[in-house]
């Protein structure tokens, strides 16, 4: 298989949708002679030219609404967000457009939409460029959330979200457009709402998602030289979450732990929580951690960043919490 | 107080009375619109009608005439002020009343209610109730139409309200700079709420906020049924022929409050005001026309609007006595599978 970077294989599933299906186009800031912020569309314009890969003004609330109503005229738009943090100025037509159309309809009209583009947070970009609003949206019934850790899901999950028939919010990693892994090359398609085990363990379960798997997989690496096997569970897809998954696996280990990068308050890893605390309460021999992103707006200075951010070192202190166990410093 | 400013252009000469049958047409859609909203005005007050309900008695010239001069594939969007526009597209006044009445048999199946209508078989893509957030729908879909390279036009309806709203000239400017077959039809009914114009509106003349966009734009007597017509094919055709949009500013009044709990007149507008833009009934401007014309007579309005009312009062008995939605649709129409 080949190595490919997590932008190369958005990459790949954008040119292969929009070459299997003419009603699929891109629109966005940038996305077209710029050849894209982030660099996901490189070399999309000269293969299909401006009316698929269009450009737009700085305007997310209007092309937002745009991807919406061609969507409601039965298009397949992939809206790009130079990042999540600047479509906090197009949620209505998220929340109040696409997420409600179907319903208010009467399931006559839906919005087959992709809104795509980086979240999570970067590095030293401070507070408002540095956010994590993948709550936001799961919190939106007629909307999914869609994120992905690595290039293969990458890959795969927007392949199957751009053929999907309802609105779908698909958050990339910001810092993880240039890590790199084995992609399957042609049709590979991972379907919504299926957890992925990253990493198989019997004595503590991470439930995590986007940049804090590969987090969550360096803690278990630590932890595995002091005994400990964590099994990695990856949401993939945030709603419709996998329940399944993460309550089988809270059955085998008995213990849990939830890593998100947003901000604690009504976060991920609090609907995480309400579901394995409520399915499998009997199963668990601790209460479940959870490791968020500091409940403040994201300094500036590096230090206080760090502090901010979640790290390995976090998830393996919830760990060892769950675990009701002493660490050797 | 400034009143309903006379429209730049009035078509000159008699009527075609060729077109006769459409003109009688527009008389009956118009009566139908004004009795189908007297009639859901005493629903509401009966509590078989919940929510928000916003009538648009006053303004029906304004969908009827410029409805008119659309095709059959052409798409539609509304605000929330859209049961004049739902029933001159062809919805029928009982999929209209059932809706409203909450029933299975609505136009949305009971889920959307007075403020959101559909039929997506007529390109009648929705009553919106966030203002102006519709507007960019109206310019994707027509977006869609360029898109493919159909001969479709998307038009979207909205009070004036909405173009100090930053959804209208993120819209606006995209339609002027990708050339978009759209036509953005703004009812200045003079009040949002019960804010006039003058005191929300940097200027008066709505048309004008077109020229930052190099867009074509018309002023229109929203109270004359021809002249809206007439303005909207010209709109149909520069979308149609010429590939750009239009922003026509059409002014009329709403002779009712802004919703059921507003009163006709009080703390924003008198009552000499609205007795005064009453004089201009767009029912009865229309129907002394024809008259005048020798087209129809008293006798036949007469007749014709009696055959309405038993249309609506038929209307409100189908929703009166329809069915609510199953319990089990709760959960439907979430997501595509669901």
């Amino acid at each position: 298989m080949a190595i490919v970077t997590y932008r190369d294989a958005l990459n790949q599933a954008l040119r292969e949708e929009m070459q299997r299906d003419a009603d699929v186009f891109l629109m966005g800031e940038e996305v077209g002679v710029y050849q894209g912020a982030y660099k996901v569309s490189r070399g999309l314009l000269d293969e299909f030219g401006p009316m698929r890969v269009v450009d737009t003004p700085i305007t997310e609330l209007g092309f937002a609404g745009v991807g919406v109503g061609a969507a409601m005229a039965g298009l397949r738009p992939v809206i790009e967000f130079m990042t999540w943090n600047f479509a906090l100025l197009a949620i209505d037509q998220l929340v109040n457009s696409a997420a409600k159309m179907r319903y208010m309809s009467g399931g006559q009209v839906g919005v087959p939409a992709v809104f795509r583009g980086p979240g999570g947070s970067a590095l030293q970009l401070a507070s408002q460029h540095s956010q994590a609003f993948e709550s936001y949206y799961a919190h939106i019934p007629g909307l999914k959330v869609v994120m992905p850790a690595t290039p293969a899901d990458a890959k795969g999950l927007l392949k199957s979200a751009i053929r999907d028939d309802d609105p779908i919010v698909f958050i990339e990693g910001e810092m993880l457009y240039n890590t790199k892994g084995e992609v399957p090359e042609g049709e590979h398609v991972v379907p919504l709402g299926l957890a992925d085990v990253k990493r198989s363990g019997g004595d503590v379960t991470i439930v995590c998602h986007s940049k804090t798997v590969s987090l969550a997989l360096k803690a278990a690496d630590e932890l595995a030289g002091e005994g400990i096997e964590a099994e990695v569970v990856d949401l993939r897809t945030v709603r419709p979450l996998d329940s399944e998954t993460i309550l089988s696996s809270v059955a085998r280990t008995h213990r849990c732990v939830v890593a998100e990068e947003g901000w604690p308050f009504a976060g991920i890893g609090a609907q995480v929580v309400d579901t394995v605390q409520r399915e499998v309460f009997d199963e668990l021999d601790a209460p479940v951690f959870r490791v968020t992103g500091a409940d403040v707006p994201m300094p500036y200075n590096k230090h206080l960043e760090r502090a901010a951010k979640v790290d390995a070192g976090k998830i393996v202190a919830a760990v060892n919490q769950v675990l009701y166990r002493e660490r050797d410093e | 107080m400034a009143t309903t400013a006379p429209a730049r252009s009035r078509p000159r000469g008699g009527l075609d009375p060729a077109r006769a049958d459409v003109y009688r047409d527009w008389l009956r859609q118009m009566l139908l619109i004004r009795r189908f909203e007297e009639k859901a005005g005493e629903a509401y007050s009966l509590g078989k009608i919940g929510g928000f309900c916003h009538l648009y008695i006053g303004q029906e010239a304004v969908a009827v005439g410029s409805l008119a001069a659309l095709g059959p594939d052409d798409y539609i969007t509304c605000s929330y002020r859209e049961h004049g526009h739902a029933l001159a597209r062809g919805i029928t006044a009982q999929t209209v009343m059932a809706e409203l009445f909450g029933k299975a048999a609505g136009s949305s199946k009971g889920k959307g209610g007075s403020m959101h209508l559909f039929d997506a078989s007529l390109g009648f893509l929705g009553g919106h109730g966030i203002v102006g957030g519709h507007i960019p729908l109206a310019t994707g879909m027509a977006f869609a139409a360029k898109y493919r390279g159909t001969e479709q036009v998307a038009v979207c309806y909205f009070g004036e309200a909405a173009v100090n709203n930053g959804a209208f000239h993120e819209a606006l400017n995209m339609a002027a700079l990708w050339k978009l077959p759209v036509i953005y039809l703004c009812e200045n009914n003079r009040y949002g709420m019960g804010t006039a114009l003058e005191r929300a509106s940097a200027i008066y003349d709505i048309s004008e906020r077109a020229s930052s966009y190099d867009m074509a734009n018309e002023v229109v007597d929203g109270q004359d049924v021809l002249i809206m017509y007439a303005a909207m094919e010209r709109a149909v055709q520069r979308a149609r022929g010429d590939k750009v949009p239009t922003l026509l500013e059409v002014r009329t009044y709403r002779f009712m409050g802004h919703s059921m709990s507003d009163p006709i007149h009080g703390h924003y507008r008198t009552k000499e005001e609205v007795e005064d833009q009453r004089k201009r009934d767009p029912i009865s401007v229309w129907s002394q026309r024809l008259i005048a014309e020798g087209l129809t007579d008293e006798a036949a309005v007469k007749a014709l609007d009696k055959a309405i009312i038993g249309e609506v009062n038929d209307a409100y008995q189908f929703a009166d006595e329809a069915g609510d939605p199953e319990i089990e649709e709760l959960f439907k129409d979430v997501y595509a599978d669901s």
